[in-house]
């Protein structure tokens, strides 16, 4: 490599544009990815881990759902609730997903007044986004209580394949446990931003490391990627 | 050929990356046991694995003294062999090949090798090692259970693995499962600061394409756990519900004694696919780290760089691309769509490509080096030639047509054991032989390491060439006892006699391994700094063996690639990674004339 290139690559001013730039960043020393820091860079590479995950469970639920000879319920009629007398076929879902969606955008604002610096709004919009999850989480518990109540369990129904039951606890439960676990942090962010931890640098209990407002984006990250999983779950479970 | 390095600058760039907060143990408690520094948790989990990799390996013993003298130990029975062949496979390739190369090397030589002072998250990388801990507890746990452990086999295949029939169905397979999860919960921790360390830590001038290709070998392989153990994730999680809450995720309508059990629907080839499709890299997750490692130690001790490092760069990332498209070839037999089988044929026989680079480039490097048979390098040829018969016997196996009457026979068990058994572990006693007095500070028993080579070298061959031959009379794998088989002739059962008695003495070689390195650790001669006279950076650290922060004061500054060996016109035969180009000192000419 020539001096000239060298420096260069070392000046973000002076760095290319599109592809070549990638090629700069990655062929620099230090860092591959230039405006990441560990914790940013760490949670994008375990989401993609974790998208895996959810991955390998919807393909085993559209493998299972072929497989057995039994025909699959009617995903309109089981997610119907009565209300005045009529079934409106899955209003309780719609009604989820629109409060978890919300959540995405109340994440987002509390983002964004947090690198303002803006500890109250930001910490408020945490908890707010942290009540949208738990409302998320309450409304499946209600769903799962009714669908128990119904005679659906993990080993059988008495509307069809007993793989509904199954993929339906095993998914939505792991996402919910996704969602509960988001929640949980939702408030100790919340509570670190309220304190003014990123603030003055205040040391974390386990890891006794330095706080930063990044640490709102990160689990913004978090939020937002559970919250575009239920989008795909939404899809070929109720939708399909 | 000439020496050939890519430019040398007397320049590096500036610190973009901070300084890491290190966390400074107080006490002895945090300094050795909760410790968050990299080389402590690499020690953790290295003498983890080795230490539950022990029991693997005395069960091995046991199944070798079933096949060679069947009907003569009154207290190995049907199911007890099932039990060892289970957990014999399961123990070496996940907890012991996967935990030593990227938890024990990975974390000893990352943060060294690029130049960080710890990994970049050490109290998640503590987390880590404590959670796999946890796994191999409970693993080992169901060896005392009623039942006993699991006797599925290793690959767990639904729906036998969870049926009265099978051994430890009531506890054992419960605790493998759970086992499982803990493992790839504590591996994703590890796994992601492996990653992020390579990928945005690195020292001043350290690019992507100077890394020394032991650390290129463990970042790709992370990268293929940290997307193929989600599949195996998946799998055991709907095992476990398949088995503890009564759903047919994988099983069939199926009958058992007469009885139509509960089942039913479910598809056991989805197991399958999802198995291997984790199964597959697995492979590579070993193989990979091993590549990188004997690539940096041949290069090391012929005094010669690596031949080709971009191609063997690429080759790696093309293995580990690859490695996700061939999984079926493992289910040729399972009842797929035959044009499946014909595209995961083609593919796996494309691995074939990059992996010949690696075997050509390793080969090119030794030609005309100035090979020094120290006891690593030993084991690097050892492990080069043993690829390369194991590999080949993969060809035979990944053709459909061959695959088919070899299936379950010992000859794939033959096949797998030198390329993925033998092979590895090959390095992994390279490896530590090799880093052993930078991590102790003194030097092995050479005399003892040279008969602990020999003996495993002559034996694994002694062991696996008559099992392939075995394999192709038509012994087949996992049968606790051939008896009078009509189409297997009496002469298998000498042979088998004769395995059992070499494997036995290559299992105690292995005792005089480590009580050299036992023994070393107090007694050895003092080794001093780098003396393999070695470039990379782990062996240019301000103390030996290497400190907490590994650098003292200052952090160190890359100007060269990790292969500057034999340079000429310099005046020692190599030159380290760090030493800033005007502080090279050039050859006496009146010296280069009197040679």
């Amino acid at each position: 490599m020539a001096p000239s290139e060298l420096a260069s690559a070392t000046d973000p001013l002076a760095q290319s544009k599109g592809w070549p730039s990638i090629v700069a960043d990655w062929s620099s020393d230090q860092r591959a990815f230039k405006q990441v820091s560990w914790g940013k860079a760490m949670m994008w590479i375990f989401l993609l881990s974790d998208t895996f995950v959810f991955g390998c469970f919807l393909l085993s639920y559209m493998t299972v759902r072929m497989s057995t000879t039994v025909p699959w319920p009617n995903a309109s009629e089981i997610f119907a609730l009565n209300i005045g007398g009529n079934d409106v076929p899955l209003i309780l879902i719609a009604i989820m997903t629109f409060v978890l969606i919300t959540s995405s955008g109340t994440m987002a604002m509390a983002v964004n007044f947090g690198y303002r610096r803006d500890r109250a709004k930001s910490a408020i919009l945490l908890l707010v986004t942290a009540v949208f999850g738990a409302m998320f989480v309450g409304m499946q518990a209600f769903e799962w209580t009714k669908l128990i109540e119904d005679g659906v369990r993990p080993w059988g129904n008495p509307f069809g394949a007993a793989q509904f039951g199954s993929s339906f606890f095993m998914i939505t439960g792991f996402h919910g446990f996704h969602v509960s676990v988001g929640v949980l942090f939702l408030i100790i962010v919340a509570r670190k931003v309220w304190r003014g931890d990123y603030d003055n640098s205040r040391k974390g209990f386990f890891t006794s490391r330095k706080g930063h407002y990044e640490a709102v984006e990160i689990m913004g990250l978090y939020w937002h990627f559970v919250d575009l999983v239920w989008v795909f779950i939404f899809a070929v479970f109720y939708l399909w | 050929m000439a020496y050939a390095e890519p430019a040398v600058v007397d320049h590096a760039p500036p610190a973009e990356v901070p300084e890491v907060e290190l966390y400074h143990a107080k006490t002895w408690l945090t300094k050795y046991v909760f410790s968050q520094d990299a080389k402590v948790i690499a020690i953790q989990y290295s003498l983890t694995a080795i230490a539950i990799g022990l029991v693997a390996l005395v069960l091995s013993w046991l199944m070798r003294l079933q096949l060679g003298f069947p009907a003569t130990f009154s207290f190995i029975e049907p199911a007890d062999y099932y039990q060892y062949v289970t957990m014999h496979g399961m123990i070496m390739v996940i907890y012991l090949l996967t935990a030593l190369f990227l938890g024990g090397f990975g974390n000893y030589l990352i943060p060294l090798m690029v130049g960080a002072r710890d990994m970049v998250f050490p109290y998640v990388n503590m987390l880590s090692y404590w959670i796999y801990l946890l796994a191999v507890l409970v693993l080992a746990a169901s060896f005392f259970t009623p039942g006993g452990p699991s006797g599925a086999g290793w690959t767990l295949y639904p729906p036998q693995s969870i049926l009265s029939g099978t051994p430890g169905q009531e506890w054992g397979i419960i605790l493998m499962l759970v086992s499982l999860m803990l493992f790839i919960i504590g591996f994703t921790m590890g796994g992601l600061n492996y990653v992020v360390t390579v990928l945005q830590a690195r020292a001043r001038g350290m690019t992507l394409m100077r890394l020394p290709l032991t650390v290129w070998g463990i970042f790709v392989a992370t990268i293929l756990a940290l997307l193929a153990f989600p599949a195996l994730f998946v799998a055991v999680v709907m095992s476990l519900l398949d088995r503890t809450v009564g759903t047919s995720f994988f099983m069939p309508h199926i009958v058992e004694m007469g009885e139509q059990l509960p089942y039913g629907g479910g598809s056991p080839i989805l197991f399958q696919h999802l198995f291997w499709f984790f199964g597959h890299p697995e492979v590579y997750i070993v193989a990979l780290p091993a590549f990188g490692i004997v690539s940096d130690l041949i290069s090391t001790h012929a005094r010669r760089n690596i031949f080709g490092y971009r191609m063997m760069v690429w080759a790696i990332i093309a293995i580990g691309g690859l490695s996700f498209v061939v999984w079926a070839h493992h289910m040729y037999v399972s009842g797929m769509n035959p044009y499946f089988g014909f595209f995961f044929a083609t593919s796996t026989l494309v691995i074939a490509i990059p992996t010949a680079i690696k075997l050509y480039n390793w080969v090119l490097t030794l030609w005309r080096g100035n090979i020094h048979f120290t006891v690593p390098m030993l084991f690097c040829i050892a492990f080069i030639v043993t690829f390369l018969n194991g590999g080949i016997t993969g060809l035979f196996l990944g053709n459909v047509s061959v695959d088919v009457p070899l299936s379950d026979t010992m000859f794939v068990v033959a096949h797998f054991h030198m390329v993925m058994g033998v092979a590895p572990i090959f390095v992994i006693f390279a490896a530590i032989y090799h880093w052993y007095p930078l991590i102790s500070g003194r030097m092995f028993n050479q005399a003892l390491g040279l008969f602990h080579f020999w003996v495993t070298f002559i034996g694994a061959y002694l062991i696996f060439l008559p099992l392939h031959y075995l394999g192709f009379v038509g012994v087949p794998r996992r049968y606790f006892e051939i008896g009078e088989t009509g189409f297997v002739p009496e002469s298998a059962a000498t042979l088998n006699e004769f395995i059992t008695v070499v494997a036995l003495i290559v299992g105690f070689a292995q005792v005089v391994f480590m009580a050299n390195l036992a023994w070393s650790v107090f007694r050895g001669r003092v080794a001093g700094r780098n003396p393999w006279r070695a470039v990379t950076l782990e062996w240019q650290t301000a103390e030996v063996p290497p400190g907490h922060g590994n650098w003292g004061p200052t952090l160190p500054v890359v100007y060269r690639w990790a292969y500057a060996y034999s340079v000429p016109g310099v005046e020692d035969d190599f030159v380290p990674q760090n030493l800033p180009p005007s502080q090279v000192k050039a050859a006496d000419p009146s010296a280069r004339a009197a040679e």
